[in-house]
Parts: structure tokens; sequence; C-alpha cells
């Protein structure tokens, strides 16, 4: 059984327990039911600010995390405790940090081949050891560097040693955790680069999670907003740069700043008043409307759900 | 430089910084001279590694011990402060110049109260009783748009957000009124929609106040938005200095071009980024010649000899680059022809 899409996220939930005095127990609810699809080949951007839940999200997809509630098919299929670890074959993650989610006591042969042994997609020594190099091939890493340790690469080339390995599997779909947002300037141009082509030459969809809007808007056929563990927009990339509806997606393109001294200039800023509500005092009803321009009574009482307003731009707001 | 120093607030001088470690000297600042005038906001823009917050840290001697300022002089209102003693320096800091660092996190002492940590640099600086250092520490609470200034001052750094705790930095900083203000990027641990809040703050401030700000940064967005002179380092030299429209519409270094192809064009969004090839520079390995040749394009056999001299394009806009220069060799050259 197969569908338009290749992953779906259905009204996913994570709640962490805290504990909050002796004996009492509250939950965080980083994720607060989630859904959204992507197709095959797809990238779908996800934004949002620190504390919103969206690294929460790609990790509970792949089960790193045990969700609350929701579930994600992968090509129709449910996933589950006892499918995920065959299911890690088909999806993939690459982690923010290239300095801390690379093993610094292995090879970086051993790193992009642990997959490999995990799965046992080789026969031989020589067979392991040649997919090793097409892999570092593939993402523009010398083969001669095979048997050198992970602290021997600057950051960007970490990220390339990442990017193969989550790709040994020969994934259908990747979910990247704000992967370049640890790299310079001139580096994370390098690496959006890579992402495009491999997703051109072996048609894998993304999940790309990052705080920059700019690079987020280059890479992503759609784009997913988030604020507090729910998402409050998801549109076509242009679509939401152009003609965004939700007032914290408006506020948040308004603060990118942009470089061109020209733009900058001309264009008004929407500086939102105060912080990002705490998710373990959450405002009743409607999550932004503690810092929001247009709430109303009902933004208290009731949480707006996410509603298409046409060619699948979603927005959940009750006054826009 | 021009010997009219009263028209700067600040001049650095052919300043020369290195660090000496286990596996060498490291050269983090070699030869960076500019100057600033009072309420101007200069913006020093490069990547990790490139000497700029090092520059910075130079200004105010606040460099990690293995670090010295080796050669070159930094002028405020015409006084050498590289020559200062410990005591003076400890007048000029805070007073005269404050920095605020990039992590508010970690850079708020967490055993202090917010109220403490901002009247310790009034009570340093000036004859004020504690009580009237408490009410200017609320003052300028209030002035950067903390909520109940009376209340919070009780407060320690852990019980604020990441955006009250830059906030708190600021006020802390200006606090005494100094002339200069560097921000070590002020912004970089900061969200977006916070960002927004701090950028428009010390825009605010600055206009109020008329101080003068050097803005440290990696981000080009931040530059563009805030700055009236831009300067942009790499590998421990300025490669590019002149105003925000002189080096986002008239690049004319080759890193400046580069860095500027990298980020995604605003206007067209999937028009494919092309990125500057290889990795940044060892430090401890510098070239001979342009520190930028090994990545360059456009290299030529005299970058990877000599160090391009800083040529003026334009009054405001001047580069180092042999490629200016041969530029101008053949437009004379083809001038020549047609006379």
């Amino acid at each position: 059984m197969s569908s338009e899409y290749l992953v779906e996220v259905k009204d996913l939930k994570q709640y962490f327990p805290v504990s909050t005095g002796f004996m009492k127990k509250t939950s965080l609810k980083a994720v607060d039911g989630v859904s959204f699809s992507i197709r095959p080949g797809e990238t779908l951007g996800l934004v949002g600010e620190s504390g919103c839940g969206k690294t929460t999200v790609g990790r509970t997809i792949l089960r790193l995390y045990q969700p609350t509630g929701g579930e994600v098919l992968f090509d129709g299929r449910k996933v589950t405790n006892s499918n995920i670890t065959e299911l890690r074959k088909e999806m993939q993650m690459v982690f923010q940090d290239p300095y801390s989610s690379l093993d610094p006591r292995m090879t970086v042969e051993d790193i992009i081949g642990e997959p490999l042994d995990v799965h046992k997609l080789y026969s031989t020594r020589a067979e392991r050891r040649e997919k090793i190099l097409n892999l570092m091939e593939l993402v523009g890493l010398n083969a001669e560097h095979a048997r050198r340790y992970a602290h021997e690469f600057s950051g960007g080339q970490r990220q390339r040693i990442g990017i193969a390995r989550a790709l040994a599997v020969d994934p259908r779909f990747i979910i990247c955790d704000e992967p370049v947002s640890a790299l310079d300037v001139s580096i994370q141009a390098q690496v959006v680069n890579m992402f495009e082509d491999l997703q051109k030459q072996l048609g894998v969809a993304y999940l790309f999670i990052a705080h920059d809007l700019l690079i987020v808007r280059h890479i992503s056929d759609r784009i997913a907003v988030m604020y507090l563990g729910k998402i409050v927009e998801i549109a076509d990339a242009d679509e939401l740069n152009d003609n965004p509806q939700h007032p914290y997606t408006i506020s948040l393109l308004s603060a990118v700043p942009i470089p061109d001294p020209k733009i900058t200039r001309q264009r008004k800023r929407i500086i939102l008043q105060g912080d990002v509500p705490s998710p373990m005092h959450m405002p009743t009803g409607c999550a932004f409307r503690s810092r929001c321009r247009y709430a109303t009574e009902q933004c208290a009482r009731e949480c707006p759900s996410l509603a298409d307003r046409g060619n699948g731009h979603m927005v959940a707001c009750w006054n826009k | 430089m021009s010997g009219n120093s009263s028209e700067y607030i600040l001049e650095v001088n052919n300043l020369h910084t290195s660090f000496f470690t286990d596996s060498g000297e490291v050269k983090a600042v070699n030869g960076v001279s500019f100057n600033l005038k009072p309420g101007e906001i200069m913006g020093i823009v490069g990547e990790s590694g490139s000497g700029k917050s090092v520059t910075a840290y130079s200004i105010m001697q606040i460099l990690a011990e293995a670090g010295r300022i080796i050669e070159g002089e930094v002028l405020y209102k015409g006084q050498d402060i590289t020559k200062f003693s410990k005591k003076q320096m400890a007048g000029f800091r805070g007073k005269c110049c404050s920095i605020i660092f990039q992590d508010p996190m970690t850079s708020l002492n967490p055993v202090y109260t917010i109220g403490n940590q901002i009247m310790e640099a009034i009570l340093l600086h000036t004859n004020k009783t504690k009580q009237e250092a408490r009410a200017r520490a609320i003052e300028m609470l209030e002035l950067v748009g903390v909520n109940e200034p009376a209340r919070r001052i009780r407060q320690y750094p852990y019980e604020l957000s990441g955006g009250m705790r830059q906030r708190v930095m600021i006020a802390m900083a200006l606090a005494c009124e100094p002339d200069i203000l560097i921000a070590d990027e002020p912004t970089t641990a900061l969200d977006v929609t916070i960002q927004a809040q701090i950028l428009e703050l010390m825009q605010e401030l600055q206009k109020s106040l008329g101080m003068a700000i050097i803005m440290v940064t990696h981000d080009l967005g931040v530059i563009a938005d805030m700055c009236d002179k831009i300067i942009v380092m790499y590998g421990g030299s300025i490669c590019e200095r002149g105003t925000a429209d002189d080096i986002f519409y008239s690049p004319s270094h080759e890193y400046t071009k580069g860095l500027l192809r990298s980020i995604p064009n605003v206007n067209n969004s999937k028009e494919r980024l092309i990125p500057i090839s290889g990795t940044p520079i060892n430090l401890l390995n510098m070239p001979k010649g342009c520190a930028f040749c090994s990545r360059c394009d456009n290299a030529m056999k005299i970058c990877l000899d000599h160090k391009p001299e800083e040529l003026a394009i334009s009054e405001t806009h001047r580069a180092s680059c042999w490629m200016n220069v041969k530029r101008l060799m053949m437009e004379k050259e083809a001038g020549g022809v047609k006379a």
C-alpha cells in the first residue's frame, strides 16, 4: 500500500514528565498535536524559535523519543517499536553539531560503516570498504582520509561525514536537524549545495529543521512554522514568504535581518513584545496570544486548528 | 593616519596581536588599522578565526593569558591605551569603552544578583553612594526595556530569559555612559524575534546617548541593518572597508564577493548558491602572500608571494586585492593605446 506521501505525521504528541517538587509531577508539552506530510523527493522546512519543539518533532519521528500520542506513517506503514529498527534503513538523521555527533574514538571509515554493520548490508570486507569509499566520494570527501579520526577534520568536512553516515543505508527520507547552523557562512553554502545535489541524484526527501529563514527558504519546497509545540502555518516556500498569514509568521519574517542595506532601510520591522512563554506555563487557548496584536477573547478560550486557505496554505489563527 | 586626532574617538594603528601556544605563535591579528568617529556604528564582519573578536578584545585588553599585543597602537582621544597601566585600564574599561559579549548565559556572574552586577560598575567609576547607584541601576534597566526593574534587580541571572539577560548586559555596559560600545556577536545566541528587539534597542540607545558602536558579527544581515561603515576581515587582516553600500553593492575583494555569493539571494531565493571553495586558513601556518589566495578562484602568481597593499577605490571604499591593481593597470593600458 502506498499513498501520495512518503511520510505522514498525524497529531504527534510528545510530553516530557517534569518534577515540580516532592511527589509532584507535571508534563512539558514539547510537541502538542503536530500533523504534516512529505512527498517523495520533497523538502519540508521546519522553522521556529528555540524551545518550540522542532528538534523534538524530528527525534520523535525516528523514535529516539517514545511519542506520547499520535502516529507516523512511512510509505503507508505505521511506524511502531517493532519495525523501527528496520525502518531506520529508510529514515535517517543528520545532527546539528558536527563536533559532538561523531564518535571521537572511531575512524571515519568505521563511522560511515557502522550503519552498514547494523543493517548487515555487505557480504565481504572488500564490499564494505568499497561502499564506504563510494559514500565518501559522494559527499566530496577525499577517500584517502578514511583512516583518519573525526577531530582531524574541519566543521564542514565533519558535517559531510555525518551526511555520508546517514546516506550509507540508502534512505528515502533524511531528517536534517540544523545541519548548517554550526558552520561558517562560506562553508554553509558548500553543504547546502551538497544537500540539493544529493536530492537530485538520489531522490531523497528532507525534513529540514533550521532557524535561519533565508537558508530554509532557499532549500525548501514547503515550509512549516512552529510556535510552542504547534504548527501555526504551512505553505509553499515562496507563498509563505510573499504572503504570510499568521501574525507570528509575519513578525518572524519581518525580524530576519536581510543582507541588503537598501531593503533593510525601507522595511519596517514588526517587533514582538515580550519573550516566548515557558512551555510549562502555556497560555490557554492559542499559545501565541500573549504576544499577538490581534488577540481577542476567543483566542484565550479556544486553540485554533490548522485550516486550509487555498492551495495548501494552512493557517491556525482565528483572526487572519 | 591624519594628524588631527580630535576628529576620531578611537584610532587603531597597525595592531598586531599574537597568541603564544605550545604549537607556536598564532598571529590572530596582523596589522589592523581603523578609526571611529563619535556616534558612528562600525561593523567588523568575518568568519570564525578571522580575528574580529581578538581585535575587539585587544582594544579592551582582555585577551586570554597567552595573548599579547606585539605591535601597534590604540589611541583613545589621542592617548595610546596600549601603554596604560593596569589601573588606568581599569578606569578605561566600563567608563570610556564597554563590551557586550556573545553569550548572555555565561557572561553574567551566576552568584550575584543583577542589581549587584550593574551597581558594581557604577560604584567603581563614579562617586555615587549605594542608594544612588541602585537608583541608577533601576533607571538603566528601565531604559533597556526590562519590565518591573525594581523587582528584577534582586533576581539572579538564571531567573531571566536569554533576551532579558542580554538587556541586562547592555544596561551594565551603558551604566557609566561610555563613548564606545563594543558588541561582540550580541545577538548570535538569541532567536530572531528577540534579536530584532535587541538590535532595535541598540539603535535607539545609540541615537539617544550618542555613543559609537563597534559591532562584531558574522551575520551579514545584522551588518546591513545596523552599520554606517563596515570592515571585512580575513585571516587576521582587513581585506576590505567601506560604507554598507560599497560593501554590498560593489564588493572589491574576492573574499567579500565570495561571501555575498554564498548567501541566498533575497529576491530570487531558489538561485543556486556559489560557495567559497576550501576551508578557512590555519593561522599557525600563514601564507606569504594574500591570506585568501588558496581559496580564491582568480588567484594570480603575485598573490602567492606578495601581500596586496590597500588600494583606495573611492573616498570611502578601500580593498586589499591584486585584482584591483590588475584592473587599474589594464584600464591604464587601454587608455594609453587609445591616446
